[in-house]
């Protein structure tokens, strides 16, 4: 097995295949060895074909080879989330509805990956249509944290966090519908990033809340984030929700990383009960060397952002609801009882009621609820007024301040089946993430330290207004160089399953 | 005062039937219990959301485009077909859907 190269950042992994050090077919060999060897214990990985890497590594490198202008990260192996769909590889969402399903077509994130010259090492494992906290959802078997194997390792990207983790992959995508990059990238000590809402295209992802999905990148570190972002984001014509402007300059921001003059707000309503007291000394710690560095911190009220995560659960159910329909047992997917004696409509009941689990039949069911006449307006319409309220305290404290800064995560990574029969207690997991998704803005979580009492990550969460995703960049990779000089080192090396 | 819950068990019965979802009786069971304490705690909303608070159903404020009218290679039949759990004639096999007297 080859540790100096997965060693490497994926910047440094980049620059090494460029300059004919290295080359992508050693590289992919490298991580997909590294699978083999860790995969058993951590089950980040749903799907991984080594012929089908190794054909895509050795296509980068007749591309290099022949000359041709490639990207940064060329070469470079990336973990892709199975909710993105791939024609050379099965597409279930962790779903038993979809098991075996081989899309037709390319997600444009996935067709943006090979353009960029990236090679998709597989598919890593998520709750059910990213409907979780802890990917405990999936219909194949919950991934484990790196850092403590029974933990969670956050959801719903968890396989992409766990990989990127324990060294199986440099990158990995995810998607972010109230939190499910930045909490995995928390949890795990990676840094994650939730790009503004249609900065990263949704053509080809597999829809849980359309008006909330935005795919994004996770990393062990910021400039690698920032240049996974730069690789597959930007305007797609394919989604109509997509925004018809510039990549924000986030490797720019990533490699300023400094915070001199910039006004940071503490969103004064996401502390206090409930909160792990080791995530918060961590997070003090942090705004404190901030403000070494020169930013100007404030106390910011936000007082919707307590109402946030129920809007959230009413809202994303009642989308999720009716993007579920599609899955009727006719045309893909699973089909059950179809014995010739029952009606289409009996066979889709059947069909449904075996392939969904329990977290997406409880959603369905919450959703047609909160959408069903006589209760739209108490319960998705207050919802939908919450999402304005939030927009508001958003767009009044960014009058004041250029960033939010929170904790990412109330706790740390929390023990496997803790919370597994307690759904309101796995939705607080996402209560400091939430109020981005509803208001569409940018954020990323970055590491800041390990939790005294249990030695597990705590992430910063740190927020801008949208299309300003290069200040959470900016601000991260100030704090990540900080602590760096501070830990004398990577934090991720300190976890079980470093290199 | 007696507690009503938020949601009862012929409830849910009736929106898994609506949801095309053919659960167990215990399905019902458990999820009428765990939607009464999800739905009581999401109903918070009702507290701060007032009249003249307009709704937000999208974070953006973008119209819909339209691309211009060409036509451009699709699927072929093959591919459209290749996922799907029964095929007949070059056509999706589905379950009957209209009833004998139709």
């Amino acid at each position: 097995m080859n540790n100096d190269l997965i060693r490497l950042s994926a910047a440094e992994l980049g620059a090494a295949i460029r300059a004919g050090q290295t080359s992508a077919v050693e590289a992919t060999r490298a991580y997909l060895d590294r699978i083999a060897a860790v995969d058993g214990d951590v089950n980040a990985f749903l799907h991984v074909d080594d012929e089908v890497a190794l054909e895509q590594a050795r296509a980068v490198d007749a591309r290099i080879a022949a000359g041709e202008e490639t990207g940064p990260l060329a070469g470079v192996p990336v973990a892709h989330k199975d909710v993105f769909t791939t024609k050379d590889m099965p597409t279930t969402a962790a779903s038993k509805i979809l098991e075996g399903w081989r899309p037709p077509y390319d997600a444009t994130v996935t067709e943006r990956l090979r353009d960029a010259g990236l090679v998709i090492l597989g598919k890593t494992n998520m709750d059910e249509f990213a409907m979780g906290s802890s990917t405990e959802n999936s219909a194949y078997g919950p991934t484990r944290n790196p850092w403590d194997l029974d933990r969670i390792p956050g959801g719903s990207s968890g396989g992409s966090s766990a990989a990127v983790a324990a060294f199986e992959a440099p990158l990995a995508t995810g998607t972010d519908t109230g939190g499910s990059i930045r909490q995995p990238a928390a949890v795990c000590g990676l840094v994650g990033a939730k790009p503004t809402y249609g900065g990263s295209s949704r053509y080809g992802l597999i829809a849980f809340a359309s008006s909330l999905d935005t795919p994004g990148p996770f990393a062990r570190n910021v400039l690698d984030a920032a240049l996974l972002h730069e690789a597959f984001s930007g305007h797609d014509p394919r989604d109509s929700t997509s925004i018809d402007a510039p990549v924000p300059p986030v490797v720019e921001a990533a490699r300023r990383a400094d915070v001199a003059g910039l006004r940071i707000g503490i969103v004064r309503e996401f502390s206090g009960e409930g909160y792990q007291a080791g995530v918060l000394q961590r997070f003090n710690e942090a705004v404190e060397l901030l403000e070494s560095m020169g930013a100007k911190v404030v106390e910011v009220s936000c007082p919707s952002f307590t109402t946030a995560l129920p809007a959230y659960y009413l809202i994303a159910p009642s989308e999720c609801s009716s993007n579920l329909a599609r899955f009727d047992a006719m045309r893909y997917g699973l089909r059950v009882g179809d014995d010739g004696t029952r009606s289409a409509e009996e066979v889709m009941s059947l069909t449904r009621a075996e392939g969904f689990g329990p977290e997406v039949k409880r959603r369905i069911i919450l959703g047609t609820y909160a959408l069903s006449s006589g209760y739209y307006d108490a319960y998705y319409g207050s919802a939908q007024q919450v999402r304005t309220l939030i927009k508001r305290d958003f767009d009044a404290a960014f009058e004041h301040v250029d960033v939010l800064v929170s904790p990412t995560t109330p706790t740390t990574a929390f023990p496997l089946g803790e919370r597994t029969d307690d759904p309101m207690a796995m939705y607080l997991a996402d209560l400091c993430t939430i109020p981005t998704n509803l208001a569409g803005n940018a954020a990323l979580s970055v590491p800041c330290g390990l939790a005294p009492e249990d030695g597990l990550p705590v992430g910063l969460q740190i927020m801008a207004p949208a299309l300003a995703d290069d200040r959470t960049y900016r601000v991260g990779a100030a704090v990540e160089a900080a602590l760096r000089d501070a830990w004398g080192g990577e934090l991720l090396a300190k976890n079980a399953y470093a290199v | 005062m007696q507690f009503m819950s938020a949601i009862t068990r012929d409830e849910v019965a009736h929106l898994a039937r609506l949801s095309r979802l053919a659960l167990h009786e215990d399905e019902l069971d458990q999820l009428a219990a765990q939607l009464d304490v999800i739905i009581s705690a999401v109903a918070k909303v009702q507290e701060v959301a007032k009249g003249d608070i307009p709704p937000t159903s999208h974070a953006l404020p973008l119209t819909n485009v339209y691309r211009p009218d060409e036509s451009r290679p699709g699927l072929s039949p093959d591919q459209a077909l290749a996922g799907a759990p029964a095929v007949e004639d070059g056509r999706f096999r589905v379950p009957q859907i209209l009833g004998e007297e139709e």
